[in-house]
């Protein structure tokens, strides 16, 4: 280590985790700051060679959005790789450009200049109409923009970047991540971003550690600094103490030999040392995760979410859109099942243009009651799941069930859109299974009867416990009273359990407690079938479903039933599952 | 020259895509094409230009075309704009 480094402080940044895994390394500080334009009067003979320039910035621009193009359309898909394509089509406006060109000539101006002005004029308009989305649509050109100026400069914004690096940044586009991760990053902390941001998305299908939401890391790291990056933890710690250092390199060795221990379970069965075979299934957002979810061990997918088919568009995919999409997952995934769930809107996930504000979105307009008020959007969806049912391995799943009067309707729109795929002759799997979401107290309830009327169920723990503790666990007032182990939480699961296993069906959890190692032994012994979560969060549950024996799980699920507070519980969990859940699984759960 | 009004049919009115189709279309045209709104005007083939509009379902422009083959030109248009560029409506 240098000795210049050992007098710095050591600073802790928290953040929020957005994928797992530790990061040592140099900080390679990711500037976006427009670049600086200058107003610089040209002599009559430079006016030919600033022409020059412009158009070869022009060629370059394009030549380097084509490439994030295609390399988004594989990495993130078709649909957001759309936002490159409108990009790429202002370069090519002929008509934009002409006008630069003239004003060059004409005000014998620089071109960076002129290109900043000139594009400003428009973006200014979209500003002025205090429209969500004409902002965003300012901020796109604003892209552009820079990356023509930044061309015309001649900086090369990636070539800094010198060996392995941790990125900090502001903030992290899709086109940022995508050219990053073609170089050697180690990590990324940025100051803005959730764990849904196309960055936080991106690096853990990448498995690249990262933390979002650290507020003020590109003010407090320059280029160059060491850092460590926590991706379990969310923190971002700048110039590390020796004994941090120690520590976490010894952490980085422990993961890394993990990692390793991990990967050789992947063609073992998720089974307890007395052979009970459970199922391991992922959670996806995306088509193009099915291959990193079947190296992870995944035997299925367990919820594919769909509400990425609503990204960054403002109407609804038609059905051959949507049969096209969930036919790509279907081929992909086959011979595995792969359950597909209907729109998932409302709440505090994509809203419809049309919806008006509420005052309780949670308890409002959303998941399948949007689906059995907008009947079409509903049938154009099953008659395109319908129609990608074909090799037999694909499921549907609705959320927000709240009553059985909505799954029956459900199913009845269910038979008029096989009626129509019949009549129009579209070949389907008639027997395709239908299940239901239990993440609404009333529908926990009633399981059993909701169980006997379709094929499976599966439980949305994280909507689950919020509406059953009534705990937002977003508002940071109440939200240390949420936790997957209350005690009404555990009696919730079993009761709901039991009541699928009651009806003969089989039942899963597709929240977010499915993939928490602690968790696992407790619905290991309640007798849950299935566990669908994350992909990178499939090994470590399979370690230790393969480290027990499923009369013990029993007995620790039946213990964990004699508490009465959370806190108890937890306590319990914790010591109860020590010998079976390597500390390194539980690396994130720390406080 | 012609001049046309029409109104925004799509439900998502005229957002990214629709503004290239538009574009596209009206560049296989000699004629010029202009688009009038809330009092600015945008050259209807340019892209960022088009982009600027903010025209939600239901709002109204006017268009004018002016060259040797306008009629054409405003034909086509105004078709794609009554069938609502093709999207939900």
């Amino acid at each position: 280590m240098d000795a210049e480094m050992l007098h710095k402080e050591e600073v802790v940044l928290r953040g929020v985790a957005a994928a797992p895994g530790i990061a040592i390394g140099k900080a390679y500080l990711y500037d976006k700051q427009t670049p600086k334009v200058v107003e610089r009067h040209l002599s009559p003979a430079e006016v030919d060679s600033e022409i020059e320039r412009l158009k070869h910035a022009l060629q370059r621009s394009t030549k380097e959005l084509e490439k994030i193009l295609s390399f988004a359309e594989q990495k993130i898909g078709d649909r957001k790789a759309k936002i490159f394509e409108a990009q790429i089509m202002i370069l090519h406006d002929e008509l934009l450009f002409r006008e630069i060109e003239r004003r060059i000539r004409d005000e014998a101006k620089s071109a960076d200049f002129i290109v900043s002005d000139e594009i400003g004029k428009y973006q200014r308009l979209m500003l002025s109409a205090e429209d969500e989305y004409m902002r965003e649509r300012a901020f796109e050109v604003e892209d552009v923009k820079n990356r023509i100026i930044r061309n015309i400069h001649q900086d090369r914004l990636f070539s800094k970047l010198e060996g392995a690096s941790v990125i900090v940044s502001e903030t992290l586009t899709a086109a940022d991540t995508v050219l990053f991760s073609r170089n050697e990053v180690l990590g990324y902390a940025t100051d803005f971003g959730g764990v849904t941001s196309h960055a936080a998305i991106l690096s853990r299908s990448l498995r690249i550690p990262a933390v979002v939401g650290l507020h003020k890391a590109s003010k407090m790291v320059s280029s160059g600094d060491l850092v460590i990056i926590d991706g379990f933890r969310g923190l971002l710690i700048v110039h590390p103490s020796q004994e941090r250092l120690q520590e976490y390199e010894e952490k980085l060795t422990q993961y890394r030999r993990f990692e390793v221990e991990l990967e050789r379970l992947h063609d073992l069965p998720a089974e307890t040392l007395d052979h009970h075979r459970v199922r391991m299934l992922a959670n996806l957002e995306f088509a193009d995760e099915v291959n990193s979810a079947k190296q992870q061990g995944a035997e299925g997918i367990g919820l594919f979410r769909t509400e990425s088919l609503l990204i960054n568009r403002d109407d609804f995919p038609s059905e051959d859109e949507q049969a096209l999409i969930y036919d790509s997952v279907a081929a992909k995934a086959f011979p595995d099942i792969v359950v597909i769930r209907t729109f998932d809107i409302g709440g505090d996930k994509v809203m419809l243009d049309s919806a008006a504000p509420e005052s309780n979105p949670f308890l409002g307009w959303r998941g399948i009651r949007i689906g059995l008020d907008r009947t079409e959007l509903l049938l154009t969806q099953l008659r395109a799941i319908l129609r990608a049912s074909g090799r037999k391995n694909v499921a549907i799943m609705l959320p927000m069930v709240a009553t059985l009067k909505e799954v029956r309707r459900v199913k009845r729109f269910l038979e008029q859109a096989k009626e129509e795929l019949r009549s129009a002759s579209i070949p389907f799997d008639d027997a395709i299974p239908l299940g239901v979401m239990i993440e609404v107290p009333s529908a926990a309830v009633m399981a059993e009867q909701i169980a006997k009327e379709v094929d499976f169920l599966s439980i949305g723990t994280n909507d689950l416990i919020q509406y059953t503790l009534a705990v937002d666990r977003g508002n940071d007032n109440v939200a240390k009273l949420y936790s997957e182990f209350d005690p009404s939480i555990l009696w919730t699961l079993k009761h709901i359990i039991d009541s699928a296993h009651r009806a003969g069906r089989k039942v899963s959890i597709c929240g977010e407690m499915a993939g928490n190692p602690v968790a696992t032994i407790l619905l290991l012994g309640f007798g849950l079938d299935e566990f669908s979560m994350v992909p990178s969060l499939i090994p470590g549950v399979k370690k230790v479903i393969r480290s027990v024996t499923l009369k013990e799980a029993q007995r620790i699920a039946k213990a964990a039933l004699e508490f009465t507070t959370v806190e108890e519980v937890e306590e319990f969990l914790r010591e109860g599952v020590k010998t079976y859940v390597s500390p390194l699984l539980l690396l994130d759960r720390e406080e | 020259m012609i001049e046309r009004e029409v109104t925004i049919k799509n439900r998502a009115g005229l957002h990214t895509r629709p503004a290239a189709t538009l574009v596209k279309l009206a560049a296989k045209y000699k004629s010029d094409f202009f688009i009038y709104k809330d009092g600015v005007e945008i050259n209807g083939k340019s892209i960022i230009g088009v982009m600027t509009l903010a025209a939600e379902q239901g709002s109204k422009m006017l268009l004018r075309f002016e060259g040797e083959d306008e009629e054409e030109a405003a034909a086509a248009i105004v078709a794609l704009f009554e069938e609502g560029f093709g999207e939900p409506i």
